[in-house]
């Protein structure tokens, strides 16, 4: 199974080579979609996490024993229509084109699921009509 | 006999409600069907339109006077400093001015959230806004500070005066470098990942009266959502370019000093941008009406996207660097379609103005005018053609020691 996930980890948590172990004891494939971690080492990780159905929960129940509070990764990014002008720019910079342009109207649509928050819509917009919606947790 | 009009009979056609009125879009598939001739006298009107970000754009205000009266040496708006140069209580908010708190790039990439276009945009939406002002005190001026909450409903007047629109054509923005670029044709990704163009193409005004015939001072047009005025060619305004066999210009050429009321626009259509690493700008929607006064006018209406060339420039040291470099040209059918070869590589395009936008305000100016709300305006004056002997300049080089300026009051 595979799935993306937030994980919100504490300075001490931070140390701790969890990716490592995630790979080494669980057999499971990572591919980190973003990282932000602030000068006092807390922070969030976004993972796609892919492997067994057996390893992947037990994988989780590890990240989750150590005290990092793991959460689904869904509706994080928002495009807002109405602050938008449709100028097109964040669809070439869209890598799963879940931000896309109609090439007869030119007008642009987003779909939630193909998105993989790498973050990339949210420099490039004038309008910042896209904004990244985590619930970041002060301290974890 | 070929179809002639004149802007009154066209204008008597808009009173009675009987004008027949197209966007610059429509008139394409009209003229492929019926042909030029039959078109030329069915058509009446063609309406263009864009929508993009125009930093040469912004407003002046006259805010009323304080009691006791001020003569205001600096002026901010949300903490964006207004040009206060000019009368007591007049100033001029630009739409690329930032906040003198903003970090700009001293985090690169700055992210310019906040700048005049933002002030304008909020202005209009009837936001409150906070008004500072500082004054050095005149025997008819006693106030020295103001520190107040005004609305747009609050001002004396306030209009638009935008000294360079509607650029006829622009280039198209690519990276040469190995590093990803920030300007204000967007990001640029290195090793020309992508490649940037800003026209609405087809629907843009000047595209669609490439030699100005229609286009002069005095000209009503769409400005902001209201009704506004072309006020005299716009800086830069550069005709006599090297142009296609239909005459389109192969890159920028002519452009448009516009004037309006801000107090009758909306916000919808001036909005303020903030352009990652560059700065704060303004997307400003424009509309132009074409008369279709004779077949030669049509013709110039019904140019294609596939028919508008625009110069492929590299930013990352072509541009800044002034350093002439020949890329070729790419034509807006290509552009749009969302991917054009270079070098025999497939790029992605990136889009800046906006095509929907634009079609809409095509289409809203098609409204007015059928509804006969909105007459068509002969210019006064017309603005300098292909024929004018403009040179482009830039700023001497020369060593200003040593120079009396200003009887020896020299800046040092």
């Amino acid at each position: 199974m595979k799935n993306k996930l937030v994980c919100y980890f504490s300075a001490a948590q931070s140390e701790q080579p969890i990716i490592y172990r995630l790979v080494k004891n669980y057999d499971l494939s990572i591919n980190i979609i973003k990282a932000d971690i602030n000068p006092q080492k807390e922070g969030f990780l976004v993972l796609e996490l892919e492997g067994e159905k057996n390893s992947y929960d037990e994988g989780v129940a590890f990240i989750k024993s150590l005290g990092v509070v793991v959460e689904p990764l869904s509706e994080t990014v928002v495009w807002q229509p109405e602050v938008c002008i449709q100028c097109g720019a964040c669809a070439s910079f869209c890598p799963t084109e879940a931000l896309n342009i109609d090439r007869d109207s030119m007008e642009v649509s987003f779909d939630n699921a193909k998105c993989v928050v790498c973050g990339m819509c949210l420099d490039c917009c004038p309008t910042r009509a896209i904004q990244l919606h985590f619930e970041i947790k002060e301290a974890v | 006999m070929a179809a002639k009009k004149s802007y009154e009979e066209i204008n008597e056609k808009i009173k009675r409600g009987e004008a027949v009125v197209v966007t610059a879009e429509e008139v394409i598939g009209i003229v492929a069907e019926k042909g030029y001739a039959k078109a030329a006298q069915e058509i009446d009107v063609v309406t263009t339109g864009t929508f993009g970000p125009m930093c040469s754009s912004g407003a002046f205000i006259n805010f009323g006077h304080s009691n006791p009266r001020i003569k205001m040496k600096k002026v901010w708006l949300n903490g964006v400093e207004a040009y206060s140069g000019i009368a007591a209580v007049d100033a001029y908010i630009g739409a690329a001015q930032l906040p003198d708190t903003d970090p700009e790039n001293k985090v690169f990439p700055g992210r310019f959230s906040y700048g005049g276009g933002h002030v304008i945009h909020d202005l209009l939406a009837r936001k409150e806004i906070r008004l500072e002002a500082v004054g050095y005190g005149t025997n008819c001026y006693p106030n020295k500070k103001v520190d107040t909450i005004i609305t747009l409903d609050d001002v004396n007047d306030a209009f638009l005066f935008n000294p360079r629109n509607a650029y006829q054509n622009y280039n198209c923005a690519i990276n040469l470098g190995d590093k990803a670029i920030y300007t204000y044709m967007g990001i640029l990704k290195p090793k020309v990942g992508n490649a940037s163009y800003s026209s609405a193409g087809q629907l843009s005004p000047l595209l669609n009266d490439p030699y100005y015939r229609t286009i002069g001072i005095g000209t009503r047009i769409f400005l902001g959502g209201g009704v506004g005025y072309v006020a005299w060619n716009g800086t830069q305004h550069h005709p006599n370019v090297a142009r296609g066999e239909n005459g389109v210009p192969l890159g920028g050429a002519g452009t448009l000093a516009l004037i309006g009321d801000l107090k009758q626009m909306d916000p919808n259509w001036l909005v303020g941008l903030s352009f990652i690493g560059y700065g704060a700008t303004m997307a400003v929607g424009i509309g132009i009406p074409i008369p279709i006064l004779d077949e030669e006018m049509l013709h110039y209406t019904a140019v294609k996207d596939e028919d508008i060339y625009c110069p492929i420039v590299d930013y990352n040291e072509g541009y800044p660097y002034s350093k002439p470099m020949d890329l070729g040209l790419v034509n807006y059918k290509d552009l749009k379609s969302g991917k054009i070869i270079f070098n025999g590589k497939e790029v992605v395009t990136t889009p800046q103005s906006s095509y929907p936008r634009a079609r809409k305000i095509a289409e809203t100016l098609k409204g007015w005018i059928q509804r006969g709300q909105f007459e068509l305006t002969q210019p006064v004056a017309n603005i300098p053609s292909a024929d004018a002997d403009i040179v482009f300049k830039s700023i001497p080089e020369r060593n200003p020691g040593g120079t009396n300026l200003n009887g020896g009051n020299r800046r040092d």
